[in-house]
């Protein structure tokens, strides 16, 4: 029994009717013209403001995490350190290695920049707040995110420098090997909701038994699912702890480091754009998208709540960098095709038992439902405590001791 | 067929990107050209509403060939050499097969009717749940020896590499980081 989400409210659209407001009010040779530019220049604010934001939550969490205070001296409690930091970047020079190939040392971070963009396109940050509705949305999404491995090639290899195209290497080897868990832990929501396009698989989340969502999280596969999913995305924006190829201590800050000035920033930039893409597209295929948990909450407009799951998802990335240490190259790459590969196929096969099994017996139709819901937690937890057996097999958990740290 | 603005702007790119990939000196250059010629393609499939084949395109070509032939070319020669550009007997016969195969793609295209805009039958609403089901129900068999093939091959290929190194010295310590350790 699922009932539809209650009609639209007006705080839900305003910025849909505002959108349609403008256009009807440009004279009519100009109106696909604005409507695509009011389409583009939201996303194109929103997101970078929602960096700046981040960068102060991020310096001061990391701070709280690691006993001390974070920025504090630019504003009240800090806040217009992004400000200062956008200043600094602007008026530094911008140095370009002599022996660099310029020209492509030159796009490098303007592509990076775009294809970070472009991935926003799909996402449903709102109800109708699709900018580009395709019918192939995640696909789209991941045929971009594959574009940024060139970018981060271009960078690594242009600064002719040997830590900057190690630390492409690096980058290009994680991206491809967790790309993989990626896309195949979404291929379960996939096949679930039988479309591709982002805006139905939210449509298809948003309905309620009761009073809770059919969010894809709450089912065993989409529970695991969705922990795979944000550790593959972890390791693909390059976040602690998968952040081997950036290794300050290792190789300084990998393919970035000929990189100074307006260029760094945008770097820096494109790295928090693919973190929000990616944490979008995970709210889009596990979260529900824009819709509310429960459906007495569903007054609070759609967009409140994607950017709401947003922040958290980022504090979540946040808690994450400042709580655990870098892997180490084999222990991610082992990580990356031992676990989370066989672990994703796992989910993949639960989501099809889920998908087969009746929701209802006869007489009652919760018992049906918890039965699913065991039998595919079943199916999911089975075969990750065999594996973890296998892989741990050999292993002695001890305590570690260290000869100059004690 | 008419020549809007958006398909003249990605064919002039698609083709500034293949004869750069032909006449650039650096090789890494040319791989980075090839790659926006790629792009271009995919660019003119969606511009054709096929978004499953551009989007494919996009993420075969771009996402993997593209990097897979940088790889290439820097793990074998570094990617500093300048060719020196020389004429060979070889370019005419490559002339010619380039000739011929634009010759029978043209004439393809102009008998299979796709030339005249009213035998065009318009893109259907759900493209992709139709090539979806095509692929899981007509096609399924193929598809299944595709995957069967394309996994012997990797298998192949990890041991063919594998066997070069005969010390595995950092393998043996390589131990799995559990989710809490």
């Amino acid at each position: 029994m699922s009932v539809a989400v209650a009609p639209a409210f007006a705080a839900d659209q305003i910025f849909v009717a505002l959108k349609y407001w403008l256009v009807l009010h440009t004279p009519g040779p100009f109106q696909t013209l604005v409507s695509i530019l009011l389409t583009i220049i939201p996303i194109i604010v929103v997101f970078p403001a929602l960096f700046a934001v981040t960068t102060v939550l991020e310096r001061k969490g990391l701070g709280r995490i690691q006993n001390r205070y974070g920025p504090n001296r630019v504003g009240p409690w800090g806040v217009f350190q992004p400000l200062a930091d956008a200043v600094k970047s602007l008026t530094k020079e911008d140095i370009v290695p002599r022996s660099a190939d310029h020209v492509v040392h030159y796009l490098a971070p303007l592509v990076l920049v775009a294809t970070a963009f472009l991935a926003f396109a799909v996402l449903p940050i709102g109800r109708n707040m699709t900018a580009v509705n395709l019918d192939a949305g995640v696909l789209f999404f991941f045929a971009i995110g594959a574009a940024t491995e060139l970018a981060v090639f271009m960078a690594g290899w242009s600064s002719r420098n040997k830590y900057s195209l190690l630390g492409a290497m690096r980058a290009i080897a994680q991206m491809i090997s967790y790309e993989i868990p990626l896309i195949l832990s979404s291929v379960a929501v996939i096949m679930i909701s039988g479309t591709l396009s982002t805006t139905r698989i939210v449509d298809e989340q948003a309905h309620y038994t009761g009073t809770v969502a059919h969010w894809n999280v709450f089912t065993p596969w989409g529970l695991a699912g969705f922990i795979l999913f944000m550790i593959a995305a972890t390791a693909e924006t390059n976040r602690s702890p998968f952040d081997l190829p950036e290794g300050e201590s290792e190789i300084i800050a990998g393919y970035f480091i000929e990189y100074s000035g307006f260029k760094f920033a945008l770097f820096f930039l494109a790295e928090y754009l693919e973190m929000f893409a990616v944490s979008g597209l995970g709210i889009t295929l596990f979260l529900g998208g824009w819709s509310s948990p429960f459906s007495f909450l569903a007054w609070i407009p759609s967009w409140i709540w994607f950017f709401g799951k947003l922040l958290a998802l980022i504090v979540g990335f946040i808690w994450v960098r400042g709580t655990l240490p870098r892997l180490r190259m084999d222990q991610l790459m082992n990580f990356a095709w031992k676990f989370m590969l066989p672990m994703t196929l796992v989910v993949i096969v639960s989501a099809g038992v889920w998908r087969f099994l009746p929701a209802g017996v006869a007489g009652s139709a919760a018992l049906g439902g918890v039965i699913r819901w065991l039998v595919c937690a079943l199916v999911v937890a089975g075969p990750y405590i065999a594996l973890a057996r296998v892989l741990e097999r050999g292993r002695k958990i001890e305590k570690r001791t260290y000869r100059y740290a004690e | 067929m008419r020549m809007t603005l958006p398909f003249l702007i990605l064919a002039i790119l698609t083709l500034a990107g293949g004869v750069a990939a032909m006449t650039l000196r650096r090789l890494v250059h040319c791989a980075l050209a090839l790659s926006v010629a790629f792009a271009g393609l995919a660019a003119l499939y969606l511009n054709l509403d096929a978004e499953f084949a551009g989007l494919a395109q996009l993420l075969v070509y771009v996402g993997a060939i593209a990097i897979l032939i940088v790889f290439a070319i820097l793990l074998t020669r570094g990617g500093d050499s300048d060719a020196e550009k020389s004429f060979s007997p070889a370019g005419i016969g490559g002339a010619v097969i380039a000739l011929a195969v634009f010759a029978v793609l043209a004439w393809a295209t102009e008998t299979s009717g796709i030339a005249h805009p009213a035998l065009v039958t318009p893109p259907p609403e759900s493209a992709m749940r139709e090539i979806g089901l095509a692929l899981m129900q007509r096609y399924v068999l193929p598809l299944e020896v595709i995957a069967l093939m394309l996994t012997a091959a990797m298998i192949g290929a990890v041991i063919l590499a594998v066997r070069e190194r005969r010390n595995p010295a950092g393998t043996e310590s390589a131990e799995r980081p559990g989710l809490g350790a």
